[in-house]
């Protein structure tokens, strides 16, 4: 491929990454927090290859990074689908708004 | 001589002993234990003195046990050892001998008491303390055992600690005396300054001997024309008048009185109040050759305590208190004597009359205070007037306090003739004031013992029939009338002396028939007024009015300290400073209180619950260490 640059890439992935803490910061719903993660997880991928790729052509480190994640970010959702499913058993919703009872 | 280790370490154990297993003891085991135990150091202090008359006559003074216990630098430290010299030797006699006659009176005395175990514990421990004070080769070691006899003294003043009169007394002995002692402490820091030394012997060596005094290698130090030597020894009498009783610090005697009576006799009347002769006796080279001025503040001292207490003594009417303002009086006596003698003259009589009739008074005050107890325990009550001819009932007392009184007014043959006529002439040599101010306080002395006697043994027809006299209380008794009677025969100045031979203890006939005529003629008035009741002893109060009103009230010496206590300190400190420790100190407090309770209410709010917002401060932070980061590893160029 003709190269492009490095730096658009990394602009796509810081993209992606404060678009995921947004995401995180300001959804109410439970699910949609954890697509938020999801999405900063990705980013973060995103980065390593590309690194990986452009910097070190004949090395491999970073797409191997790149498979732990994934199965790291598999595991993460299924424990947070586990808290969540608690969270609704206790408070009958998945609205993170009314969640906030450990406070002062 | 290591023997004489056994006569701290026993009554030491008896204590531990008793304090942890006296609850548990039934019947009189405690006192049989107490009794056994002081048994056996008597008799080591018997032996202690016939070795030491024995085989070291004319060898100076022993030093055993020398060790140091605190060191403050190289020159001066803190000691513990024994000093066995012929001063020492005769009190530990003395105290051993006392404590074992009142262990054995108390057996029966107390029996069925409920903290009968606790009682001979605290005995053991004054024992064990008095020794201690009597046996100590350094300064500081004694002024420790100085404040363990006043810690004795406390608990077992205030023994009958229901009674909120004893509670009272114990404190007021114990502050009167701690106060005292303050001036005691001030001044063997400032004795040390001095000398750079602690140990009594090595302070004595450098400041008197021979070359010391003519090559003037102690500079003295002066102070607003005083020396500080001088300032020091006056405050070290301080402690030793406050704990001998002496004016203006003889108030809390009469109100330790509130306590058992065979305390009364051991404590307040053998052993712990002569502790201030027995200091200013244990120092005396330093005060007679550095400090003659103390000295003369010393004799006068004394003969004024000995004659208003006297005085006082005449017109109380509990027995207890007679015979205690007796015991100032006799310590008075024994405080001038040592305060007129004089190396100048070769004259050392003074010194060696006073130790003598410390010992012969231990005997016969140790046995009026017993007597008394077997007095009170018969007729359940110290009031005077609730006892009267009694002469039939109680036979044994009787005698032994007639030969007691007998021997405190100095007549012949008894032992308090002999030390007392011996004070006499040492003071009729040096001081001339003084020792017709002590004649006159020897007739009163006959004059309130012959009314006390007449009072309790006569007066009245017999009350009671034959009270029974427990062997436990006769035999003490008897053995200490037999100690009154023999005493004075003892050559005391053979063994007991100032100067390096013995000080001959003549008794001038000539010169006795004044201080005895005076006393025969004070006795005929006390059995003219008091051996039938008569109208006598009112008309002569009645037209005195005024001396006796003063008299009886004790010179008002209370009142005062009551006075300054409550209208000057408490009002002009006390309450300044508990205005100031509950507005400044607690108010700092508070505040910072008050402020950490503001600044928790202001930031409390971070605490959500929201986990979104938990998230942000963490990215926050998590920028500002990047940044940090970044900036350090000057990416920001």
């Amino acid at each position: 491929m003709e190269g492009i640059p490095l730096l658009h890439i990394l602009i796509l992935s810081t993209t992606l990454f404060f678009m995921g803490i947004y995401g995180f910061f300001t959804r109410r719903n439970l699910i949609t927090m954890l697509i938020s993660i999801e999405l900063i997880l990705n980013s973060v991928n995103l980065n390593f290859v590309v690194f990986n790729k452009y910097l070190y052509p004949e090395r491999l480190e970073g797409i191997f990074f790149n498979i732990f994640i994934i199965a790291i970010a598999a595991a993460e959702v299924s424990l947070a689908i586990a808290i969540i499913i608690n969270l609704y058993r206790k408070f009958n919703t998945i609205d993170i708004e009314d969640t906030n009872t450990m406070k002062h | 001589m290591n023997i004489s280790i056994l006569v701290l370490l026993l009554p030491f154990l008896t204590f531990i002993f008793l304090a942890f297993f006296g609850k548990k003891l039934s019947g009189i085991k405690a006192g049989i234990i107490g009794s056994l135990s002081t048994g056996i150091i008597t008799l080591v202090a018997g032996i202690m003195i016939f070795d030491y008359w024995g085989s070291h006559n004319g060898q100076g003074p022993q030093v055993l046990f020398h060790f140091p216990w605190l060191t403050f630098n190289e020159q001066l430290s803190i000691n513990m050892g024994l000093l066995i010299d012929p001063l020492s030797v005769m009190m530990v006699g003395v105290v051993t001998f006392v404590s074992f006659m009142v262990h054995l009176y108390s057996i029966e005395y107390l029996k069925g008491e409920d903290r009968y175990g606790s009682y001979f514990a605290y005995l053991s421990l004054f024992t064990f303390s008095m020794l201690g004070l009597v046996l100590s080769v350094n300064i500081f070691q004694m002024y420790v055992f100085w404040e363990l006899v006043g810690v004795s003294s406390f608990l077992l003043i205030g023994f009958y600690y229901q009674r909120p009169a004893a509670v009272a007394a114990a404190k007021k002995a114990f502050i009167v005396t701690r106060f005292a002692d303050l001036g005691f402490l001030v001044g063997i820091l400032m004795l040390s300054f001095e000398t750079s030394t602690l140990d009594i012997p090595a302070i004595i060596e450098r400041l008197t001997s021979p070359e010391a005094l003519s090559t003037g290698s102690i500079k003295l130090h002066m102070v607003g024309g005083l020396s500080t030597i001088s300032i020091a020894m006056f405050l070290i009498f301080i402690g030793g008048a406050g704990k001998s009783a002496m004016f203006p610090l003889h108030i809390w005697l009469p109100d330790a009185m509130e306590g058992p009576t065979p305390v009364s006799a051991l404590i307040h009347a053998a052993t712990m109040v002569v502790a201030g002769v027995y200091l200013v006796a244990r120092l005396f080279p330093v005060y007679f050759m550095i400090t003659p001025g103390v000295l003369e503040i010393i004799s006068w001292v004394g003969i004024v305590s000995a004659l208003l207490s006297a005085m006082i003594a005449c017109t109380q009417t509990d027995i207890k208190r007679v015979l205690a303002y007796s015991t100032i009086s006799q310590i008075g006596y024994m405080m001038f004597s040592l305060g007129v003698t004089s190396y100048a003259h070769g004259d050392t009589l003074g010194y060696t009359a006073s130790l003598f009739h410390l010992f012969t008074h231990a005997f016969f005050k140790a046995l009026l205070f017993l007597t008394a107890g077997v007095i009170i325990h018969a007729v359940h009550s110290n009031e005077i007037s609730h006892m009267g001819g009694l002469r039939k009932s109680l036979p044994v007392s009787h005698i032994a306090f007639l030969l007691a009184t007998l021997a405190i007014s100095g007549f012949p043959p008894l032992s308090g003739f002999f030390s007392k006529e011996a004070i006499l002439t040492a003071t009729h040599h040096a001081h001339p004031v003084i020792f017709w101010l002590a004649v006159l306080g020897s007739s009163l002395t006959t004059f309130y013992m012959l009314r006390l006697y007449f009072l309790i043994f006569w007066h009245k027809p017999a009350g009671m029939g034959k009270h029974h006299e427990h062997i436990l209380f006769s035999l003490p008794i008897l053995i200490l009338t037999l100690g009154t009677l023999i005493n004075g025969f003892i050559p005391f100045g053979n063994f007991i002396s100032a100067i390096a031979g013995p000080t001959p203890v003549v008794v001038d006939l000539s010169m006795a028939a004044i201080p005895v005529g005076a006393s025969l003629l004070a006795m005929l008035i006390a059995a003219l007024w008091y051996a039938r009741p008569t109208s006598y002893p009112d008309k002569i109060a009645q037209s005195v009015k005024n001396l006796y009103q003063w008299t009886s009230k004790k010179f008002y010496f209370d009142e005062l300290y009551l006075f300054i206590t409550h209208k000057i300190i408490f009002q002009l400190i006390g309450r300044p400073i508990a205005w100031f420790d509950r507005t400044v100190v607690d108010g700092t407090m508070n505040a910072m209180a008050w402020g950490s309770t503001q600044l928790s209410h202001a930031i409390k709010n971070i605490q959500s619950g929201n986990v979104q917002s938990y998230a942000m401060y963490f990215l926050g932070g998590l920028i500002i260490l990047a940044g940090t980061l970044l900036y350090a590893f000057g990416y920001f160029m």
